[in-house]
């Protein structure tokens, strides 16, 4: 444990100057609420039910709140006995154990509700939700209110989530840890024991069900699991963070692969990823942004070095970074490269058509209405005209340039795709003779010299194409 | 009495409300600083004890309950108006968000207000270091962020593989965690001002302000307008937008303007009442306005009435009872409204529909029993002649007797189902009883052609026009045979009257099992 601790603390420190061991601890806290979150959420993304984060992360506080005033009156009963440990933390085992009771049975509830709310009154699904969360969670509130001399809540720590406070000193584990481990291990196993059912019922639920795997059942186990993960979590990430931890990092390994198990270990290391960096941009970031300030009156008597934000309102932002990243950057999914495909795409049609052109001018009778290539003065025309250039096909100057031999060859295999597929087209579909060109000219790119062959085969080596063209040959 | 000291209870529950508590034993933690629990004209009484089972509730007086139920003090007139007219706003454009399934928005909208209300805090504290903060300008960035955040959750989904519902969780959770870090931020700041920012998270219900009650009017005013004005467009967006692009209608400009009043709606209720208010308010009327009615119009009338009473009346009971904060009693008014017309609603209630299930099993038990008893006696009125039709005096069905056992035999009924059928056709004088049996009765004989006629019409349509093999023609006829009406029965009987002219009872296209 403790060179984990020491690993931490070299990488912290390269970054942060003031990293001591407490900030090593509150990353391995948050990082193991961060990845228990992570696991259950895989599959509520998958699901499409994110929202269902959301809403259970909200309604576990009935159900919560219930635990708590049960086990305080069983012990202010003497049902049960306390030991002086036990007062100086939030809360004891016997409440922990209520509370996850709790949790699993509001779970369980909200999701079964909201199916009878969608099924019997015919409500969408997401209004479904809505209604049902918004309810509970009033009535989670109005009972706070109704025994609010005994349960006394402080709404910062909620709000911001404790994180910062969960370590008392050196050779202490914080509990929040112990339990986060706990919510990792037992969620982990959930999933590596259910693993087929899970992939089949999160896929093809139609299949699931054919094959006598209980979907609906599995579909209320997970909301059950992700309600006890988010008690698990929110003493120490805070309540809406925890809906952060549940989608941002499935979502954004979503975005990375196709594979399930990958995403889940993706999901995983993204989320520690998110509380590390989380952590450090916590105390980091602010005294960056507000130094250009330091002088104006807002900042009297505050030292800027010493500004530090919320390290879960961090890692929900680092996640979102994160996401965004993987949406931009993704290797197959990423805007950035659908939008290079689509440029190379661009500029290869564009010079290939340049090439058309120009092998048509060389004929021996012009077609009529050819745009000559210098009216195609784009720069994005005189780019794919440059490239042309380079790669030797096209020479002379850029107002009147000539086909090379290799330029003419180049051409010639596109100019005989196209009046192949012209061809092909007159002779099996019924396209009037005008509406060939259009067609051709935009399939004439993707044809490679086999299915050209094949083409050729097919209409027995055509001479010439429906407008009584030279068909060159291959 | 100034306005500190009518703070309800509520006031101070809406800070809980918003998430998950921390919950700390009584002797761990001081009690956090909610609002005084100061209510109308007098102090609440404190409840001393820590035991739990310490759940009194003071009951009113009934001069309390009519000052409060019409309003006469100013400072409940002022809470309660600024939350009816909110609830009616909210209800008009929750009716469109739920029926172009985005009823979550607000929810994402209220959320990612957040880091918009602290940035337009920052930049008011360090562009103009000292002015008043100006609530207008923090609503502005709501605003923004709120819009903002609906533009990302649009983007999100239109340019990645995420889908819709995640991209919602994701806006909501990383905007409320930069909203949260950057109140971390400023809660360090020497300002005495923050006190202030908070309530935009948690809502004051309680300490509504004449301001306010206008604030809201007004946008709800704006909101009611602006959908009835463009009432048809949106109807368009709600139920084909498609239709409406291809038409030409601008929907995504319309598409937007609808998503502007949401994002106002939410943002105006978000800081007077809190974020879960704001979020059921926008759900639930619009929800249960569904289940009483199928058309646009109508529907988004009861969703806003709907709203406005649970607002009054929730607002009523959490002023009346000292420990019920306005935020969650209102939206469990709402919920019991939704619960009612679930239960009870006109068009999609459970009850009517149980009602109407009920009805078409009595038809059908009518029918069946009724054509039992006709392809009993047909063989009969072979013996008697022919068909002479009811017309010639005494109808010849009502001559013959019909046994329990027999007419058992005939048909896979329990004995009991059989008792309930015949004892409905007695009491409603389909059947009479005499010695060792029944008889039809006129009315009765008359119900039996008409069923018995209808069921041979159809199975003779289907075996001419729809190719349906004889054998199976019966079953398939079963189950129509109950919804067919007049006009239907004279199409049929044109269409099969090609081959069975002039004939009041077409012959059965398959032999009758007589029954054992």
């Amino acid at each position: 444990m403790q060179s984990v601790i020491d690993i931490l603390n070299s990488l912290g420190s390269a970054f942060v100057d003031d990293w001591y061991d407490l900030d090593s601890w509150i990353v391995i806290t948050a990082a193991l609420a961060a990845i228990a979150c992570s696991i259950p959420g895989s599959f509520l993304v998958l699901r499409r039910q994110s929202m269902m984060g959301d809403a259970l992360t909200h309604t576990v506080l009935p159900g919560i709140v219930a635990a708590f005033l049960l086990s305080h009156s069983l012990k202010t009963s003497g049902w049960i006995s306390t030991s002086e440990a036990d007062t100086h933390t939030a809360f004891d085992a016997t409440s922990y154990a209520m509370m996850f009771a709790g949790a699993v049975l509001i779970g369980g509830l909200t999701a079964v509700l909201t199916e009878w709310v969608r099924r019997q009154g015919r409500v969408e699904s997401s209004a479904a939700l809505g209604v049902v969360y918004t309810t509970l969670f009033a009535v989670g509130l109005l009972m706070i209110r109704l025994a609010a001399d005994s349960v006394h809540i402080d709404p910062d720590c909620v709000l911001y989530g404790n994180v910062e406070t969960v370590w008392s000193g050196p050779g202490h584990v914080p509990r929040a840890a112990w339990i986060g481990l706990g919510a990792v291990l037992f969620n982990a196993t959930l999933v590596v024991c259910f693993f087929k059912e899970l992939r089949i019922s999160t896929f093809d639920p139609a299949l699931a069900t054919s094959l006598g795997i209980n979907a609906s059942w599995i579909h209320y186990a997970l909301m059950a699991v992700t309600a006890v993960t988010a008690v698990a979590a929110f003493e120490s990430v805070g309540n809406i963070l925890v809906v952060a931890m549940l989608i941002v990092p499935p979502a954004t390994a979503h975005l990375l692969t196709d594979r399930l198990w990958l995403m889940l270990v993706l999901a995983g290391v993204i989320a520690a990823a998110s509380a590390t960096i989380g952590h450090a941009l916590a105390m980091l970031l602010p005294p960056l942004l507000m130094a250009p300030f330091a002088d104006q009156p807002l900042l009297k008597g505050v030292k800027v070095e010493n500004l530090d934000a919320s390290t879960s309102g961090m890692m929900a932002v680092t996640a979102g970074g994160l996401f965004v990243l993987a949406l931009v950057l993704g290797p197959r999914h990423g805007l950035l490269v659908r939008l290079v495909h689509r440029l190379r795409l661009s500029v290869r049609i564009a010079a290939e058509d340049l090439l058309g052109v120009l092998y048509r001018q060389g004929e021996s009778t012009p077609p009529q209405g050819l745009q000559h290539p210098s009216r195609h003065g784009s720069r994005f025309h005189r780019f794919a005209a440059w490239q042309l250039r380079l790669r030797g096909l096209i020479t002379g100057p850029s107002s009147q340039p000539v086909l090379t031999e290799a330029g003419r060859d180049a051409a010639k295999q596109l100019v005989r795709a196209h009046r192949l597929w012209e061809s092909y087209m007159d002779r099996y579909f019924d396209v009037p003779a005008d509406h060939l060109h259009e067609a051709a000219h935009r399939v004439e790119h993707f044809l490679d010299p086999e299915l050209r062959d094949q083409l050729a085969d097919e209409l027995d080596g055509p001479e010439t194409d429906p407008h009584g063209r030279d068909i060159p040959g291959s | 009495m100034s306005s500190p000291a009518v703070r309800f209870a509520a006031g101070g529950l809406l800070v809980l409300g918003l998430l998950l508590p921390g919950l700390d034993l009584p002797t761990a933690s001081a009690a956090p600083s909610h609002s005084a629990d100061g209510h109308l004209h007098r102090p609440i009484p404190q409840h001393s004890g820590t035991s739990i089972s310490d759940t009194r509730i003071q009951w009113p007086s009934w001069q309390k309950l009519s000052d409060t139920l019409l309003m006469r003090h100013y400072n409940t007139r002022i809470v309660l108006l600024g939350t009816i007219l909110l609830g009616i706003g909210a209800g008009t454009v929750g009716t469109f968000m739920l029926l172009r399934r985005r009823a979550l928005i607000g929810d994402v909208v209220s959320h990612a207000s957040l880091p918009g209300i602290a940035l337009a805090f920052l930049y008011i504290e360090l562009a103009h270091p000292g002015s008043e903060r100006s609530l207008h300008a923090l609503l502005l960035g709501a605003l923004a962020a709120g819009l903002l955040g609906v533009l990302c959750t649009t983007g999100i989904t239109r340019f990645s593989r995420i889908k819709e519902d995640a991209a919602l969780a994701i806006v909501l959770s990383v905007f409320f965690g930069a909203g949260i870090a950057l109140f971390t931020i400023i809660q360090k700041l020497p300002t005495g001002q923050v006190a202030g920012l908070q309530s935009f998270i948690y809502g004051q219900t309680a300490s509504m302000t004449a301001a306010d009650v206008k604030l809201i009017g007004s946008t709800s005013f704006v909101v009611v307008v602006v959908s009835a004005l463009l009432f048809k467009e949106f109807g368009l967006l709600c139920f084909d937008e498609e239709f409406g692009r291809s038409h030409g209608w601008p929907t995504t400009r319309l598409d937007f303007v609808l998503m502007g009043l949401v994002v106002c709606m939410a943002i105006i209720g978000l800081q007077s009442v809190g974020l879960l208010l704001v979020v059921a308010m926008l759900i639930i009327p619009a929800a249960a306005a569904r289940f009483w009615t199928e058309r646009l119009g109508p529907m988004t009338l009861i969703a806003a009435g709907l709203g406005g009473v649970s607002a009054w009346l929730g607002g009523v009971v959490s002023s009346l009872f000292a420990r019920f904060s306005a935020g969650a009693v209102i939206v469990l008014v709402g919920s019991l409204f939704f619960m009612l017309s679930m239960a009870v609603g006109r068009r999609r209630g459970l009850l009517p529909q149980f009602l109407n299930q009920l009805a078409t099993t009595r038809r059908v038990g009518r029918h069946d029993l009724s054509r039992t008893l006709y392809e009993m006696l047909e063989p009969h009125l072979e013996q008697t002649g022919p068909d002479s039709g009811p017309d010639s005096g005494s109808d010849p069905l009502c001559l013959h007797l019909l046994v329990h056992d027999q007419i058992l035999a005939r048909r896979s009924w329990s004995t009991r189902r059989l008792t309930r059928l015949i004892r409905i056709a007695v009491s409603e004088d389909r059947l009479e009883v005499v010695e060792g049996g029944w008889r039809l009765t006129e009315a009765g004989a008359a119900d039996a052609r008409l069923v018995a006629r209808n069921h041979r019409l159809w199975e003779t349509y289907l075996v001419l026009h729809a190719d349906i093999a004889t054998s199976h023609v019966d079953r398939d006829a079963d189950l129509i045979e109950h919804v067919l009406d007049p006009d239907l029965v004279a199409q049929l009987l044109e269409a099969v009257s090609q081959r069975y002219p002039h004939m009041g009872m077409p012959p059965s296209p398959h032999p009758i099992d007589p029954g054992s």
